[in-house]
């Protein structure tokens, strides 16, 4: 008894770490003093005059943008690249496999000051180069997400379909896409999220005059944060954690009968 | 439909690959090698041994060693108590564990110093109780506990994942032939988690290695771990064959380290498992 009460208390030290920060920042996103250290009463104006406020709106366009073409088209060639990557050989496979995994390994500043230094060489910095640099990173998590699941499909069905007379695209998309699709929207949602949160590649890729949310933040650390930040990513928050109860709901009523025991 | 045809869809990846992975590093490396007047030079890639930036190593990886080992102290018992817990919802601890992730990653630190800080949160609990204050903002230790904040849910995933899928038979079978709790921890379920902690360990070790945003906010820029030096090498006295020259540097350690670690969680207990 004791040790099931022990462990209880000890997880919920656990879990209150994890999110003291985030019930700070959705605290401060309600105070009504410029100050971060002063409570000045509870205010929603900073929800009113976020919409007012250009450079963070700016920003938060300029990240929504990035995130969603660039995880786009990291799955257009990252979907094309699987699937050839799928029929190569052991040799060839594993080499793919391997320059796949750079990005993934190598330190975050290291990938961010070697495509500034190729960069500068062609391509004044600005908008275009960070584009380029996110897709960079995010098409190593699009293979890592469809690649797993090419391997468990069945590709008999698929030359079946062949030798029935369909033409290698019809068999693609009638047969094999709708076993890949969610491993493709797995790879997709995992390179939205990482090209969001990602901040030290932005900032060696960027030109001056480009800012997203995290580059935004970064310079204002200095002149403090404009509290209206804290209320947009509160909204954020409470987006991501709606949609996400959403997505494990229904998930919960889909799967209830097919998923015995989780391992 | 020929493989070879096929194999033609990866050619844009390939051409991707080639110019946005391979040629930028190469850069690096001319970079490193050469100086101002582009003449070849080991000059900035011996330069890591400088008192300085050795300096700079030197706590870079003690802080992240130690961020590394708090992380799997912090996250083993946490795998263990959902183990025996009739608790095991994977999908809800999961949700719970990358969640905070989705708060920007530079606020979350701002938000951890406005709780350490002297005139912090913590601070005033700890007066309101009479207790000494806490005095670690600007220290290496506030650093710690920045990283372990941040890079906890890279540690706890791998661990729970490994832990949660060791069979109970294996520890019932233990317990029948007569093992005692102590027993069944160092014989079965530590050795069966090696592999988790492993990949965990990987995956928080080279971020916090190479960290400088962390340190910047809750080290007060007074703390210089090798990622600040690179940093500004870049940004501020813009000598960028000595900041290629430290990256060069750095990517040899983070090597290092996956191998050392990364290499044994492919899972050679995973067979057993399965």
């Amino acid at each position: 008894m004791i040790r099931r009460a022990l462990g209880k208390i000890y997880l919920g030290i656990v879990v209150l770490f994890m999110y003291a920060p985030i019930i700070v920042l959705i605290v401060l996103s309600f105070n009504s003093s410029k100050s971060r250290v002063v409570w000045g009463g509870f205010t929603l104006k900073w929800y009113r005059t976020l919409f007012e406020s250009d450079a963070i709106i700016s920003a938060f366009g300029t990240t929504l943008t990035l995130a969603f073409l660039s995880a786009a088209i990291a799955s257009v060639i990252g979907l094309a690249a699987s699937l050839g990557i799928y029929t190569m050989r052991k040799r060839n496979y594993r080499i793919m496999l391997f320059f796949t995994n750079i990005p993934l390994v190598n330190a975050d500043i290291v990938t961010g000051i070697a495509l500034m230094l190729w960069f500068v060489r062609f391509l004044e910095l600005g908008i275009t180069s960070v584009l380029i640099a996110h897709i960079t990173f995010n098409i190593p998590y699009v293979i890592l997400c469809i690649l797993p699941k090419l391997e468990t499909i069945d590709i008999r069905q698929f030359e079946a379909a062949r030798d029935l007379g369909a033409t290698g695209l019809h068999a693609f998309t009638r047969i094999l896409l709708p076993d890949l699709v969610p491993g493709i929207m797995a790879g997709f949602f995992m390179a939205v999220t990482m090209s969001m949160d990602d901040f030290v590649i932005t900032y060696f890729t960027k030109g001056p005059g480009v800012n997203t949310l995290s580059t935004l933040i970064y310079g204002e650390i200095r002149k403090g944060i404009k509290p209206e930040m804290y209320a947009l990513s509160s909204i954020l928050f409470l987006i991501v954690l709606i949609t996400l109860l959403i997505v494990y709901i229904s998930g919960r009523t889909n799967n209830n009968k097919s998923e015995p025991a989780d391992y | 439909m020929s493989r070879k045809k096929v194999q033609v869809l990866s050619i844009p990846y390939i051409l991707w690959v080639i110019g946005f992975t391979v040629i930028p590093l190469l850069f690096v490396f001319a970079k490193a090698s050469t100086n101002a007047e582009g003449d070849l030079t080991l000059e900035y890639l011996l330069a890591i041994f400088d008192p300085v930036h050795r300096k700079a190593l030197l706590l870079s990886i003690a802080l992240a060693f130690t961020t590394s080992l708090i992380c799997v102290v912090i996250s083993y018992p946490v795998a263990l108590i959902l183990k025996t817990s009739k608790f095991k919802n994977t999908k809800i601890i999961m949700f719970v564990m990358i969640l905070p992730m989705w708060m920007n990653f530079i606020l979350r630190i701002l938000a951890i110093q406005l709780l350490i800080s002297k005139n912090g949160v913590i601070n005033h609990l700890l007066s309101m109780l009479n207790l000494p204050s806490l005095n670690i903002i600007n220290t290496p230790a506030a650093i710690v506990v920045g990283m372990v904040y941040d890079y906890l849910p890279y540690m706890l995933l791998p661990v729970l994942n490994c832990v949660l899928a060791i069979p109970d038979d294996i520890i019932e079978a233990g317990k029948d032939l007569g093992a005692g709790r102590l027993r069944v921890f160092t014989r079965i379920l530590l050795p069966l988690s090696l592999s988790g902690i492993g990949s965990g360990i990987t995956m928080v070790f080279v971020p916090s290695m190479t960290e400088f945003v962390i340190a910047n906010i809750l080290g007060g820029g007074k703390i210089q771990l090798l990622g600040n030096v690179i940093e500004q090498e870049f940004s501020v006295s813009m000598n960028w064959n000595l900041g290629s020259g430290l990256s060069v540097a750095l990517m040899v350690f983070v090597l290092i380290t996956t191998f050392l670690f990364g290499h044994d969680s492919s899972g050679s207990n995973r067979n057993f498992v399965l």
